[in-house]
């Protein structure tokens, strides 16, 4: 693997290399050399499984990482090839011609975080938000709560309770101190 | 074209020259044309896997185009578990798959150990191998049973169906619950194995191996099934890596990798597990391979049981898991569920909730871009048999 780290780094600028396991490791790289090393790697050093591709959401550095994670059959290693892109008009290059069901995580980025990839096949069909109108719901500024609120409605007659209130005067009213649980050894 | 070889099987030779006009490589389709028509296989559907359907140009009974869609069954997993803390997640990341559920468990588990540099102890590591393994009975019982039942062999669907729940009540004995499990915790299992498991586990295996000999007299032998699911579906070598196929599938195609023996976990890698692959990669060398694997798995089941430590503990000395942090990194883990490899990728920012937990399921790409490739040109009545021979599971598409 270290060889493989030394060869990336002679071919595109590696800004970070991280090593989790012996059989998992992480590389970054820049944007524009990406398509370029996931070609290297799945032609020359045997990456030919693309085992998903996903998006972090780094609100606060106004950033998306996404993940390339890569696993090679003959020497049983996964490479997590990352790439940092800018969170706003997010953008990437599409992999669909290296790996056939590339298209269908891309889809999924385009619809979960709102990154879009020109030349994907079917990149902008719906995959399990059918007619969404809000923000990508998994953009980290996503607010759950106002959405829910603003959509859905409580049911009439319904109401909610803190448990721990709820409890203290419903079951345990008439105990001046609160419940000890005893166990079997005690 | 491999599916051709199909209908050549049954000395039917499609005749291509009409119908669909290809241009560049693309079928012409003009619904007006009265040509072809449009139906819906699902999501209320004897024949579907679960919760997703496949929308279809038929031209005759033959299918020329397929699309998958899935969405009824998003519940949003991920995303909820970027609100919750770690233990908090585990009541969610069961529901991700009903057959299996133990696989996400241990990923989810073994990633938070990973990132958190925890070692489980051994006991521990032999009650989460049996549990992943009676995990795999469980869901290639009623694969056998989906297989059969896609056929119309409703009978064999009941034996076997009927065979998963007395596992389902040493799963009840051994957890407290019967489909979900939520057994493995960070750092270990929740309980010990209660007294007299092990000789009901061995008596179920007896009794198991007795109806899968009656199972591979009706169903694995059976000349119907052999001239409805050879041919079908063929997945070519190439289409391993082009696809990301993986698992029985993958293996079915001449492609000899499992989790459990190339990247083993737990305590596989000190069993007996051995590859077993195929090269026709069509659906009843699938079948084949899965009654095999169900096979090697009551083997592995009662090698566990032999082997398993008496004493020893069940947890590792763990934080207070309800302000449990988990120091910044990234990781992925995966394991080998019955549809092939399933894991999680998990990130952590330092704080008492996953920044992003991400659940690769195997048929993420089995049900969509695998089966609208293979489901062309084959027929209708044969489409039930193929999704069930790709073993697709909707909920760990849509999580």
């Amino acid at each position: 693997m270290e060889q493989l780290i030394k060869k990336i780094k002679g071919m595109v600028h590696l800004r970070a290399y991280g090593k989790q396991r012996d059989d998992l490791h992480f590389v970054t790289v820049d944007k524009a050399q990406l398509e370029m090393i996931l070609a290297h790697l799945k032609n020359y050093e045997g990456f030919t499984h693309l085992a998903f591709l996903q998006a972090v959401d780094l609100l606060e550095e106004g950033k998306f990482r996404l993940i390339y994670m890569l696993y090679n059959y003959s020497t049983n290693v996964n490479l997590g090839v990352n790439v940092l892109i800018d969170r706003d008009n997010a953008e990437m290059n599409s992999i669909h011609k290296l790996w056939a069901h590339g298209w269908q995580y891309q889809r999924e980025l385009h619809e979960l975080f709102g990154i879009d990839f020109p030349d994907s096949p079917r990149v902008h069909e719906s995959f399990v938000l059918e007619g969404w109108e809000e923000m990508p719901p998994m953009r980290r500024d996503f607010d759950t709560l106002e959405y829910s609120n603003r959509t859905f409605y409580q049911r009439p007659g319904r109401s909610t309770n803190d448990p721990a209130e709820y409890m203290k005067e419903k079951i345990y009213k008439n105990y001046p101190a609160a419940p000890v649980i005893r166990r079997d050894n005690e | 074209m491999s599916n051709l070889s199909s209908s050549k099987y049954r000395g039917y030779e499609a005749d291509r020259s009409k119908y669909p006009e290809m241009k560049n490589g693309k079928a012409v389709i003009d619904l007006d044309s009265h040509k072809y028509t449009k139906i819906w296989q699902g999501p209320q559907h004897p024949g579907v896997t679960g919760n997703m359907s496949v929308e279809l140009i038929v031209n005759g009974d033959e299918i020329v185009w397929a699309k998958t869609h899935v969405g009824y069954l998003h519940r949003a997993f991920e995303k909820l578990m970027e609100r919750r803390k770690y233990i908090q997640c585990f009541p969610l990341v069961c529901r991700i798959c009903v057959p299996e559920p133990d696989t996400n468990e241990y990923c989810v588990s073994a990633a938070m150990e990973d990132l958190a540099g925890i070692t489980v102890p051994e006991k521990a590591q032999w009650l989460r191998t049996l549990n992943l393994e009676m995990s795999r009975i469980g869901s290639y019982l009623m694969w056998l049973g989906g297989q059969a039942g896609s056929l119309g062999m409703g009978a064999i669907a009941q034996w076997t169906v009927g065979m998963r729940d007395f596992w389902l009540d040493l799963f009840e004995e051994m957890t407290g619950g019967r489909v979900y499990h939520m057994y493995m915790i960070p750092g270990g299992v929740r309980k010990d194995l209660p007294d007299g498991f092990k000789e009901r586990a061995r008596d179920l295996i007896i009794r198991t191996r007795r109806l899968l000999s009656d199972v591979e007299n009706t169903f694995i032998s059976n000349a119907l099934v052999k001239s409805r699911l050879q041919g079908l579906g063929i997945i070519t070598p190439e289409m391993v890596d082009e696809f990301g196929i993986v698992g029985p599938n993958a293996r079915a195609a001449g492609r000899g990798y499992d989790i459990r023996i190339n990247n083993p976990y737990v305590k596989y890698d000190e069993l007996d597990v051995k590859m077993i692959t195929s090269t026709v990669g069509d659906a009843y060398a699938r079948a084949q391979l899965r009654y095999n694997d169900l096979h090697q798995s009551l083997d592995l089941v009662s090698e566990i049981l032999d082997r398993m430590p008496e004493e020893g503990a069940i947890q590792a000395e763990m934080p207070n898991l309800v302000n449990w942090k988990i120091p910044p990194g990234q990781t992925y883990v995966k394991a080998e569920s019955t549809r092939g490899e399933h894991g999680f990728y998990m990130v952590s920012d330092g704080s008492e909730k996953p920044r992003r937990v991400f659940a690769r399921g195997a048929s993420y790409t089995h049900a969509i871009s695998v089966l609208e490739k293979l489901a062309v040109n084959i027929s209708i009545s044969d489409l039930a048999g193929l999704m069930v021979s790709l073993h697709t599971c909707p909920p760990e598409i849509e999580r």
